[in-house]
């Protein structure tokens, strides 16, 4: 026999101290998963300077003086820009694995294993974004 | 059997190219990081470097379907978000047909700037 049960909304979350590990990973993706489709916004809207560095000469764009090229540099000089980018290789790095762990989920492969995977998801990127920092890092002063 | 919370159908049409897309995602979004922040390094990006890497057809290519797929999953994504959420009726049309818009307008702005970058126009 089957018993009902009404468990409110699903993502209430005025209930987070009874989360499980598979609720936490399920609301990681998807803060994750709206950082980076922000991003994606951002990105292209930074990268539509191309539409104007396309019409610059080339003595301009050789001497990477066109809008595209000062732009970026520009961004990239900023030490804030520069953590930044750490902060979204942290979101995508996670989004990653866990968005791999969620579909050998669907496959149903290793379905006793899923809270494990996500911590393990959890310190793959934080080692994988702590050994990025140097990368990330070169060339900019505070 | 347990109930099921999300909004996806398994084996519906969305559920299914949130899958695909996100299979693809994986691989495509870990190259374009690997490739411009570890191989070519952000600092350094000119016009000059991504326009000689646009003019080859097959990065034109992947970068194009990068940004159908990726916006496609992420519109996709919050919608199904907001559907979890207990967005219902009128509203939700309207969220649907905002985020297709926003959606659509992200794969036109996008694909216009590879053609700049590649000099295709």
């Amino acid at each position: 026999m089957s018993q009902s049960y009404n468990r409110g909304l699903i993502e209430d979350f005025g209930r987070w101290k009874e989360f499980s590990a598979g609720m936490w990973a399920w609301i990681f993706h998807k803060f994750t998963g709206w950082m980076l489709i922000g991003y994606l916004f951002t990105h292209i809207a930074v990268l539509s300077t191309s539409i104007s560095a396309a019409g610059e000469s080339t003595d301009v764009i050789e001497a990477q003086n066109d809008i595209y090229s000062t732009t970026l540099q520009g961004l990239e000089g900023l030490f804030l820009i520069r953590l930044l980018e750490i902060g979204l290789l942290a979101v995508a790095v996670f989004h990653i694995l866990n968005g791999l762990r969620l579909l050998m989920v669907d496959l149903g492969i290793g379905l006793e294993s899923q809270d494990k995977s996500f911590y393990a998801s959890l310190v793959l990127t934080g080692a994988i974004t702590v050994a990025s920092v140097p990368t990330f890092l070169t060339g900019v002063g505070i | 059997m347990a109930e099921r919370y999300s909004s996806f159908t398994p084996g519906g049409t969305g559920w299914f190219l949130q899958r695909v897309t996100a299979a693809f995602l994986v691989v495509v979004l870990a190259f374009h990081f690997f490739l411009l922040h570890f191989v070519n390094h952000a600092y350094e990006v000119s016009f000059m470097g991504t326009q000689a890497r646009m003019e080859n057809i097959g990065y034109f290519l992947t970068m194009v379907l990068f940004l159908v797929t990726a916006a496609f999953h992420g519109v996709n994504g919050v919608y199904n978000a907001l559907v979890n959420q207990g967005l219902e009726g009128t509203q939700k049309k309207v969220v649907l047909a905002v985020l297709t818009i926003a959606g659509v307008g992200l794969v036109a702005q996008g694909t216009y700037v590879a053609l700049t970058m590649s000099g295709m126009i």
